[in-house]
């Protein structure tokens, strides 16, 4: 704990126990949330938007859903959404950064013109194109703002190859006659696995508030699963009489969201440097 | 010379770019979904509107002829009709896309004014409270949904406070009763075109909560450059050389540093201005904002595929163009940008 503070600061450690809070809450939803039921779907049409109370923490929807338990379970599929959307854009990303970085040349000129292609577009606008050519739907929307992410990895991924294609190790395993994908493999992917993995962790939190967006614009995961955008939008309609419907899912995101930015800030500017960093 | 070629060169790869984002747009509209007549036709298609829209789009011809007519079409402005409203999406676009331009461009120059002078001040009392806090300011800003936050001013400024308009573009009496002539869709401009000054105050108004929603990011962004910048420059000798002199602080900060300090401003405008491009989306359909960002959000909800796709074009193309003038101006401004 004292070595956690020391290397991220107070403020760090505090973001990542937020950020902990939450994938516990994911990961535990169906025991922590006070009315399970109700937070995978259920309708409760007794207490509809009921205001927050000791039996309602955070108010009831206009389904008379526990909003609490709503909240909880939406943590699943936003906290899913913003891990696979990073996790997506890397394997659509790295390779292609790799590949225009190690070869250099007309692939790397056709590949980066590419990519180039992709962040022409304002990247909300091309992911709702996306998302409403794929159809709603969880993987739909991930895949919807994958496409629209993947370039940034693929510009860092290229930034580091450039670096690392001269240096003496490379170059000998080359001499040694070992092929092209098993320079990359081997020998490139590993050095530069490191930095992108970080830059991954810290985009989380935007990849989670664009696909937010996504879901409030009605083009994420379909009710009755509880999702915070998706929540926020619903709430819209009674708003601000019954703000606590759209206001705490909201705020959640905020939260999750701030946390990830203030932890990726933590790492960055941790002491030791940034190549200690996994240890 | 080397500020022509490097002008020239960048505009060409601008058009390569809006073929390329033209060919993109294509392939999403009519390659990536499932049946994309199906997608053309409409929410809820009869067997024959499918047929008819199979047709109109000539799904049976080869890919390459297939966006060639979808090339051309859209640099003839033909973006087809709207399946809600059954106008030509074009018609459509002219009417909204000054009300987005102008929220743009009003959002964009209140980021600058809130970030750059806040900027300013945390460099100037640098680790001191002021510093803290809008360092914590702009940190909040880039993690707060901008749904969320729009929904927050509107419950502080025209629910409690009620000092601000809810929403729209201009109040009722102004609009149904006496509506502006429509000369360039830009109601501030207009309003004085037409000798009507008390309609700028009410349009003015009308714009302040949508554009502090899209400014709210970007100001954070200009605070935080603007105060690296001037950090770097309070160190050099001619503001150790002012400071000689006797001059007092604020004319050392904003009479001697920060022109120096300005480069980074232009790089705001260009982020600022896609982030309010982009933003409109989900801003304009909260304040019924009546740009291209509502009329995309309804669309979505509509299943109204054509304007997605026509409306994602023409604000990308926006995009390109204005990154274009941006780099030239920064060009222009600083020469040395065009030789490296």
């Amino acid at each position: 704990m004292t070595r956690l503070v020391h290397r991220l600061g107070w403020p760090g450690t505090i973001a990542f126990g937020v950020v902990l809070v939450f994938v516990l809450l994911a990961v535990l939803a169906p025991w922590i949330a006070p009315y399970p039921g109700q937070g995978a779907g259920a309708p409760n049409v007794a207490a509809k938007l009921l205001p927050p109370s000791a039996d309602y923490w955070l108010g009831t929807d206009h389904l008379g859903r526990d909003v609490l338990s709503r909240v909880i379970y939406g943590a699943r599929v936003s906290m899913t959404n913003g891990i696979l959307i990073v996790l997506f854009a890397l394997l659509i990303g790295l390779p292609i950064g790799l590949a225009a970085g190690y070869f250099g040349g007309w692939i790397d000129e056709a590949l980066m013109r590419g990519t180039d292609v992709f962040l022409a577009f304002p990247a909300l606008l091309l992911a709702v194109l996306m998302a409403a050519a794929l159809g709603p739907g969880f993987l739909n929307s991930i895949i919807a703002v994958a496409v629209t992410w993947w370039p940034w990895y693929a510009r860092l991924a290229r930034a580091e190859v450039l670096v690392l294609r001269g240096q003496p190790y490379v170059e000998a395993a080359r001499l040694a006659g070992v092929s092209h994908p098993r320079i990359i493999i081997r020998h490139i992917l590993p050095a530069t696995g490191r930095p992108l993995t970080v830059q991954a962790a810290l985009d989380v939190g935007p990849a989670l508030l664009t696909a937010a967006a996504l879901s409030f614009l009605g083009l994420g995961i379909l009710p009755p699963t509880a999702d915070w955008g998706q929540m926020v939008d619903a709430g819209r309609k009674f708003f601000p009489a019954r703000w606590w419907y759209s206001a705490m899912p909201g705020l959640t995101i905020f939260i999750v969201a701030l946390a990830f930015s203030i932890l990726g800030d933590a790492l960055r500017d941790r002491k030791g440097g940034a190549n200690r960093a996994s240890a | 010379m080397e500020l022509v070629r490097y002008i020239l060169r960048r505009t060409i790869l601008s058009t390569f770019v809006v073929v390329g984002v033209t060919f993109l747009v294509f392939i999403v509209a009519q390659v990536v979904p499932s049946d994309p007549a199906a997608l053309y036709a409409g929410p809820r298609p009869t067997a024959e509107q499918i047929e008819k829209a199979r047709q109109e789009l000539n799904l049976d011809a080869p890919l390459a002829e297939r966006f060639v007519t979808f090339a051309k079409a859209m640099a003839a402005g033909d973006f087809g009709v709207s399946y809600k409203s059954r106008r030509l999406i074009a018609d459509d676009l002219r009417a909204y896309l000054p009300a987005t331009l102008e929220l743009a461009i009003f959002s964009t120059g209140l980021a600058l004014l809130i970030g750059i002078p806040l900027g300013v001040l945390a460099a100037a009392r640098q680790g001191n409270w002021p510093d803290r806090l809008s360092s914590l300011g702009s940190i909040a800003a880039v993690a707060m949904p901008t749904f969320f936050l729009a929904m927050i001013l509107q419950l502080i400024f025209a629910q409690w406070l009620g000092i601000l308009p809810l929403s729209g573009r201009l109040s009722r009496e102004i609009s149904i009763a006496a509506p502006l002539p429509m000369i360039t869709g830009f109601n501030l401009i207009d309003a004085v075109l037409a000798g009507r000054i008390e309609v700028v105050g009410d349009a003015l108004k009308h714009l302040i909560l949508p554009a502090l929603t899209l400014a709210s990011y970007p100001a954070g962004v200009a605070m935080r450059l603007t105060r690296s910048a001037m950090i770097e420059i309070l160190e050099r000798r001619h503001v150790t050389a002012a400071r000689a002199l006797g001059l007092s602080e604020p004319r050392i900060l904003f009479g001697h540093a920060l022109p120096n300090a300005m480069g980074p401003a232009l790089t705001v405008i260009g982020l600022s201005f896609a982030y309010a491009l982009t933003g409109a989306v989900l801003v304009e359909i909260i304040f019924a904002w009546p740009g291209l960002g509502r009329y995309v959000s309804e669309a979505i909800l509509a299943k109204d595929f054509p304007v997605i796709a026509a409306v994602t074009m023409v604000v990308t193309i926006c995009y390109v163009v204005m990154n274009l003038l941006i780099d030239v101006a920064q060009a222009l401004v600083d020469p040395r940008v065009a030789l490296s």
